[in-house]
């Protein structure tokens, strides 16, 4: 079997155990809030519109985004409670998975109820009230019953939403099949994309014929058919959930939760360091995929322990500062100031830098005469600009950008991989490039010099969270790396990972990096 | 006086004012759905019933006959409280309604419903089972009175776990029947039971009813357009229309020379109709069949 196969294979068990125990107790929050609501839309219909137009607008949020923003809002709800309750909210990982799913999950429930409710029979209304019925047993023996099938029709569709949103939850932390699905993309593993989608898309089917068979079962009656959907669904939550059973012992000892952005590099420290602290016996859990922006609040809040972030990008959006000192003063600055306002230890350089450099086509580069971005600036407005997704709005660009003033004929934005091929097919001329990637040397491209040095230095730096400050196993583990890795063994590693034959995962090229440095 | 009154409405009068609907709605959540469809064929909106005096003795059979947008469903609906009166007042069974609480007061009154009005979520059973059910009445109880009701509507029993829609429209009236009789009320509401129904069927079940009626001594108001039905079926008749009582009395009564134009012309249509099937019947055998013998009451299955 195909070594990248075994790997997903190898995962696919806890993955699909949290992605299904994230979708079950989504679902399950969501019918909970959503059926009440749709009631009161029901019989009050002053309150009617103004439901069902939040819920509809929630639906037009981007999932993404939607998940997104709960990190920042428990973030604060979390500084709230420590302040008045003295204890603290998880602003990463399951909780605003769940809510953001909740939220997602509500139109169509709340639509169908309110579809089915009113949908009913006038007659038999009319006859439930004659016979007798207080309005609680009308509501429960005769509309309830005769709206069931509708309901469910909506709680059907809000669950195949839920399934695939899900995989969405593994930018804010949580574990889900989407983490086959972004770190293949980012690592152009395409059988682990294709691992996460057809898990999901399984998932999904499974998950829509039970409840199908519920639908069914009430449609036309038949006890059968809803005992039948309602045991399927129980006996594939209490599967999922088997193996958080077992999690359970493991968490009694110390987890170290070990972070990492989006890109092949993250992943590849991120298991050099997990194989390293998992070597002297500790528990690792890890958390990947993260934004920017969300990893270091990550970090700082205790949701992650330890991870790599780089001094500029520190720098320019954590400190908000903006000029660029030489680099050793940066880094002196970013520890002290690391250290006083969020108590986050800054380890150390790990000997590489990852900047943020302008890169065009070697031959391209040649004709048009462009060495450094200086050159450039004559030539840019014929040029097109390709970046990855957050370059055009990171500080760096606008200091690039005012310092030279450059300006390109278009800009566009990919996935780092695709930003790539964009240049290689000539979509664009000119991309933001990490000097640490390994494409550079395998795509032979030019690196343009900063004779202004308009971009800071991008030191990758060892970060600890608060709580582990004065941990020693962490730091004996992780001590060995600093100043270990040069550049160059960067690349490679980056591009075992990057490449389009032979790809390796991960962990294999971690491994190949600890080998080549020597570090076992 | 060996007839009390089981109903006995006095000076009732029910408007359909913006305001007065919406407490009413709101009361006893009702969807007002007749309310809105008599308003909108009514010559003089505002007033549904206006007026209405009306004493029904115990033990008779009184038919309310109009038109549409008469008002005849609004009074009959006043007697179970699924629609509040304006003014007036109306007691049942020497009580007033007004004073009693909706839903006990509905239990103790049989109920048919135009257009039948089963729950299609329900077996035959389970529909005639529901306001016994409602009463807590023991499993038992239940089942037993489930049988001896099939039996009183001359359903097999083997219907009794069959979904109404399995069932032809007169089986499921008198389903509808069977299920107004299960809490052995003493008074029963129709509001135009029969009307859904084909001909045959009609005059069968509305025979098969009165017996019921006479045998059970129960106390009944019927709502119906269909004259016809009306003088063959009950004690009394009330005329109404636009809101008020035309006339009333027994059939005997109404279709005598004395009465009003309205009245007259209201009852000659009958006769009318009943003189021409005679003149046709005696014309030949070419004559068309429209109907079939008269109604043989409860043993006949109905189509």
């Amino acid at each position: 079997m195909d070594e990248r196969v075994a790997a997903a294979l190898a995962l696919l068990p806890r993955y699909l155990s949290q992605h299904v125990i994230l979708s079950v107790a989504a679902l399950a929050a969501a019918i909970a809030v959503s059926l009440p609501l749709a009631w009161l839309a029901v019989r009050r219909e002053r309150a009617r519109w103004p439901i069902l137009a939040v819920v509809s607008l929630i639906q037009t949020i981007p999932g993404l985004a939607l998940l997104a923003l709960f990190y920042p809002l428990l973030l604060a709800l979390s500084a709230l409670a420590l302040k008045l309750a003295g204890f603290s909210i998880p602003a990463l990982g399951f909780l605003p998975a769940l809510l953001a799913l909740t939220l997602y999950a509500m139109l169509p429930i709340v639509r169908n109820t309110v579809t089915g409710l009113t949908g009913i029979d006038a007659a038999a209304g009319e006859a439930a009230d004659a016979v007798g019925m207080t309005p609680g047993q009308k509501l429960w023996q005769v509309e309830v019953p005769l709206a069931a099938p509708v309901i469910m029709a909506g709680i059907r569709t809000a669950a195949v939403w839920t399934i695939g949103a899900a995989t969405l939850s593994t930018t804010v932390g949580q574990t889900s099949l989407g983490n086959f699905i972004f770190s293949g993309l980012q690592t152009e593993n395409w059988i682990s994309v294709l691992t996460g989608c057809f898990a999901a898309v399984g998932l999904a089917l499974i998950a829509d014929l039970l409840l199908g068979l519920i639908e069914t079962g009430l449609a036309r009656r038949d006890r059968r058919y809803v005992l039948a959907g309602a045991l399927g669904l129980l006996a594939g939550t209490a599967l999922a959930l088997a193996p958080l059973a077992r999690g359970q012992e493991a968490a009694q000892k110390s987890v170290y939760v070990v972070g990492a952005k989006n890109f092949s590099e993250q992943y590849i420290l991120a298991e050099l360091i997990g194989a390293r602290l998992a070597a002297t016996g500790a528990v690792v859990e890890k958390q990947q995929g993260l934004g920017s922006a969300v990893i270091f609040r990550a970090l700082a809040a205790g949701d992650i322990d330890v991870y790599v972030d780089y001094s500029g990008t520190l720098w320019a959006n954590v400190m908000q500062r903006h000029d660029t000192p030489p680099a050793d003063d940066m880094l002196g600055e970013i520890t002290r100031w690391m250290k006083e306002r969020y108590g986050v230890t800054v380890l150390g350089r790990l000997g590489f830098e990852n900047a943020y450099v302008l890169a065009m086509r070697g031959e391209r580069a040649a004709a048009l005469n462009v060495k450094s971005i200086a050159d450039l600036v004559p030539k840019a407005p014929q040029l097109a600009l390709g970046s990855d997704l957050e370059f055009l709005s990171r500080p760096e660009w606008a200091a690039l950008r005012d310092a030279y003033g450059l300006k390109f004929a278009s800009q566009r934005s990919f996935n780092p991989t695709f930003m790539y091929r964009a240049l290689q097919d000539g979509t664009v001329d000119v991309i933001s490039a990490f000097s640490s990637d390994g494409r550079i040397a395998a795509q032979k491209l030019t690196v343009l010099t900063d004779p202004k040095h308009a971009i800071p230095s991008y030191d990758a730096v060892v970060l600890l969270s608060p709580r582990r400050a004065d941990d020693a196993r962490l730091k004996q583990a992780l001590m060995p790396l600093i100043g270990a890795i040069p550049v160059a063994a960067m690349r490679e590693a980056n591009y075992l990972v990057d490449r389009n034959a032979d790809k390796k995962t991960p962990a294999q090229a971690a491994k190949f990096l600890a080998d080549r440095l020597h570090l076992n | 006086m060996t007839n009390s009154a089981m109903i006995d409405i006095a000076g009732v009068t029910k408007s359909y004012r913006q305001t007065s609907r919406r407490q009413d709605s709101r009361r006893q959540d009702s969807r007002g759905q007749n309310a809105r469809d008599q308003r909108a064929s009514d010559t003089d909106a505002s007033f549904a019933i206006q007026g209405i005096n009306l004493r029904v003795p115990e033990g008779t059979f009184i038919a309310i006959v109009g038109g549409s947008g008469s008002g005849k469903t609004t009074l009959l609906k006043t007697v179970n409280r699924l629609i509040d009166v304006d003014a007036g007042r109306v007691s049942v069974g020497g009580e007033e309604v007004a004073h009693i609480d909706p839903v006990g007061l509905r239990r103790r009154i049989g109920y048919v419903f135009q257009g039948i009005g089963l729950f299609p979520h329900m077996t035959v059973a389970e529909n005639i089972a529901i306001t016994p059910r409602l009463l807590g009445w023991a499993k038992d109880d239940i089942a037993a009175r489930v049988r001896e009701l099939l039996d009183l509507v001359a359903l097999p029993q083997t219907y009794a776990p069959r979904f109404p829609s399995a069932l032809s429209g007169g089986e499921q009236q008198r389903v509808g029947v069977a299920r107004a009789l299960a809490a052995k009320p003493k008074l029963v509401l129709m509001d135009e039971p029969f009307g859904a129904l084909d001909p045959v069927t009609r005059d069968a079940l509305g025979a098969a009813y009165r017996d019921i009626h006479a045998r059970l001594g129960l106390t009944t108001l019927m709502v119906t357009h269909d004259i016809q039905e009306a003088l063959l079926l009950a004690d009394r008749i009330v005329i109404m229309q636009k809101g008020r009582i035309l006339a009333q009395g027994t059939p005997q009564e109404l279709l005598a020379d004395d009465q009003p134009d309205g009245v007259r012309a209201l009852m000659d249509m009958p006769r009318r109709q009943a003189a021409r099937i005679a003149d046709l019947s005696h014309a030949g055998p070419a004559a068309p069949r429209n109907r079939s013998g008269p109604g043989d009451g409860i043993g006949e299955r109905d189509g």
